[in-house]
């Protein structure tokens, strides 16, 4: 258990290294001088140079490489060239919004997706089996704001029965500001509800196939505690997993989702930094997420190993 | 959940819990880790001839219903010119936002220009850049999956986290970052998502390769001298070959998603040349004045499409597992 949890921390930080690299460079190779993206076309080049120098931009890349992780590990993450302010309140600004709308997606679709694919796999095969699986997967490659425009179509335009923006505004309510978010979670639920589905439908099934399974059905109990006491424990250890490391594509569907509600959030933060080449404020955003998924990637391995005694049993470690 | 035995070592290079084996890819591409058809990624040799499954394909009434409609949306990606009522281009500033009629059956955009045209006209960069990104990730990623499915060692261990680092990534992000820095354009757009599919389709390849590592035909080859090279792709990629299939049609599906997203975001085909993604971007504001035809019409072309993709790759799976 202690290796276990060793080499999980190191695996985990060598990923979060290789992330900050792949976030610098490709945080360096957008085109354009940062002084110039801030003064406009019309300033001097002298002040466009005196700019620079003071952002530090046109120090060697390892330099700048240097200073940057050695910030982020003093808690610094760097200053805006948009703002002229430090990176990190709006960072955390915008990640609590975003938490706000992806709990809720995750409250609606986690229950919605796992019912689904349990209902599918005892009905394995069968046409409602077909159905979950092809609506799900349907769902899922249909993009956010493809899903999000019929949602305001419906509900918003032609009902009229919930707001069409994410905010609600200062000082509105949380009742408020929860109907807001509404329609913004619904296209997150589709993407994931057959992801998770098709996870839990497929621990079922081999839940089903189980001895324990065979010998439940043979010691006579009735379907019904069969499937609550001995299939399910079983088949949504799996589940846990998908539904922690999702976080990771959770946040690209806010980029489109907050876009599209006009929302405040990690994903537009990034999108819009991206597009004022604010590389500071595009790194930290960008790095957040990648550390937010792999700490969810990691609460979802000690879940597992929490919940699944025979993972803890010792033997294999993994 | 057979990995942890069949894979000392090189297992916990990508995965905890041996939930590659289920053909389970929990990471984030977007929607994607993947819906990796669980259960299929290690289909066994294939056991019914290729003319015969085309046959089960062909009965199957989901496949001809995809099939129909992707044939549609191609002829308008080939065709469309020649017969979009309109020219999909002009404006007519007078009849700009008028609801759909007998005249213009999907209404007009803010620039007087007729929706059904622009949507006919606007399938074909979509359904361009769509199947060549997928080919260049699949041929990529196959490659590296087999390099690290049957080297193993320190290719897999590094690759690995490659893989991983990139997966933590949302894949939008990623690319709109590398779009930015080379400029939108066709090639841009096939490249950037080619690149960011490689990674998922080596996992499902190098899973895949993990379970034929050990058998006999292997061994045989290794002893008759067969060179590395000419063992990943001469006996083992045959192998693999329905599953790097479903992983193919799979990757379809969300390469159209991808595309639309790209170009929603303003990072794909530039205005004014119609395209979906772009087209809604464009006319979205128009959707709170009640003009809701200019961008429902494009959204549900883009639903077709991605459900037409999503028939055919169900029916293949199913016909592979038959």
């Amino acid at each position: 258990m202690v290796t276990f949890l060793a080499r999980r921390l190191g695996l985990m930080i060598l990923t979060l290294w290789i992330i900050s690299l792949i976030v610098f460079f490709a945080g360096q190779i957008l085109p354009g001088d940062p002084g110039r993206a801030i003064l406009g076309p019309l300033a001097s080049k002298q002040s466009v140079q005196v700019l620079d120098t003071q952002l530090g931009v046109n120090r060697p890349l390892l330099t700048r490489y240097v200073s940057w992780i050695g910030g982020l590990l003093h808690g610094n993450f760097g200053t805006s060239y948009s703002y002229r302010t430090a990176v990190e309140p709006f960072v955390r600004a915008a990640m609590i919004n975003s938490v706000k709308l992806a709990l809720l997606a995750f409250v609606i679709v986690v229950p919605l997706g796992i019912i689904g694919g349990v209902i599918a796999a005892l009905n394995a095969g069968r046409a409602v089996d077909r159905i979950i699986s092809v609506t799900g997967l349907s769902l899922a490659t249909v993009p956010e704001f493809v899903s999000g425009i019929v949602l305001i179509v419906v509900f918003g335009v032609t009902l009229k029965v919930l707001p069409v923006t994410a905010s609600a505004g200062q000082g509105a309510g949380d009742l408020t500001q929860f109907r807001h978010l509404i329609l913004p979670a619904i296209p997150l639920v589709f993407v994931l509800f057959g992801y998770i589905a098709r996870m839990a439908r497929a621990g079922t099934i081999e839940a089903l196939n189980s001895d324990y399974a065979r010998t439940a059905v043979l010691k006579g109990l009735p379907r019904a505690t069969m499937i609550r006491r001995h299939i399910l424990r079983n088949s949504l250890l799996p589940t846990i997993t998908v539904i922690a490391t999702q976080t990771g594509y959770l946040i690209g569907g806010l980029v489109v989702v907050e876009t599209l509600f006009n929302y405040q959030g990690i994903g537009n933060l990034i999108y819009k930094a991206a597009q004022a080449k604010d590389f500071p404020m595009l790194e930290a955003g960008v790095l957040t997420i990648g550390v937010v998924y792999v700490l969810a990637t990691l609460t979802a391995d000690l879940l597992l190993v929490a919940l699944n005694p025979r993972l803890r049993a010792g033997g294999s470690d993994d | 959940m057979t990995d942890l035995s069949a894979d000392p070592g090189g297992a916990e290079g990508l995965e905890p819990a041996g939930l590659e084996a289920a053909g389970v890819d929990p990471a984030g591409l977007g929607p994607g880790g993947s819906l990796a058809p669980v259960g299929t990624v290690a289909v066994a040799a294939p056991t019914l001839r290729a003319q015969t499954r085309w046959r089960l394909l062909l009965r199957r009434p989901t496949f001809l219903v995809g099939a129909g409609i992707l044939l549609f949306w191609v002829v308008c990606a080939l065709f469309g010119h020649a017969f979009a009522p309109d020219n999909p281009l002009a404006q007519q500033l007078l009849s700009a936002n008028t609801a759909p009629s007998a005249s213009h059956w999907f209404g007009t955009d803010g620039l007087g220009r007729d929706v059904l045209s622009r949507i006919i006209v606007g399938a074909r960069d979509i359904l361009v850049i769509t199947p060549l990104a997928t080919v260049l990730g699949t041929i990529l990623g196959t490659a590296l999956g087999l390099a690290m499915g049957y080297l193993g060692g320190a290719v897999d261990l590094i690759a690995g986290r490659i893989v991983e680092a990139v997966l933590a990534l949302p894949a939008v992000i990623i690319a709109f970052l590398f779009i930015v820095a080379l400029g939108p354009s066709t090639w841009t757009l096939v490249i950037v998502i080619g690149l960011i599919f490689t990674p998922l389709i080596a996992r499902t390849v190098r899973a895949a390769v993990l379970t034929e590592r050990n058998l006999d035909y292997l061994s045989a080859a290794r002893l008759l001298g067969e060179k590395p090279g000419r063992i990943m792709f001469r006996e083992i990629l045959p192998n693999v070959m329905p599953a790097i299939l479903v992983e193919f049609t799979v990757r379809l599906g969300y390469a159209v998603f991808a595309v639309a997203t790209l170009s929603f975001l303003g990072f794909g085909v530039q205005p004014p040349t119609p395209d979906w993604g772009s087209d809604i971007a464009a006319n979205y504001s128009g959707l709170l004045s009640g003009y809701w035809w200019q961008t429902l019409f494009p959204a549900l072309a883009i639903a077709s499409l991605v459900t037409a993709v999503n028939l055919i790759t169900d029916s293949i799976e199913q016909v592979l597992n038959a």
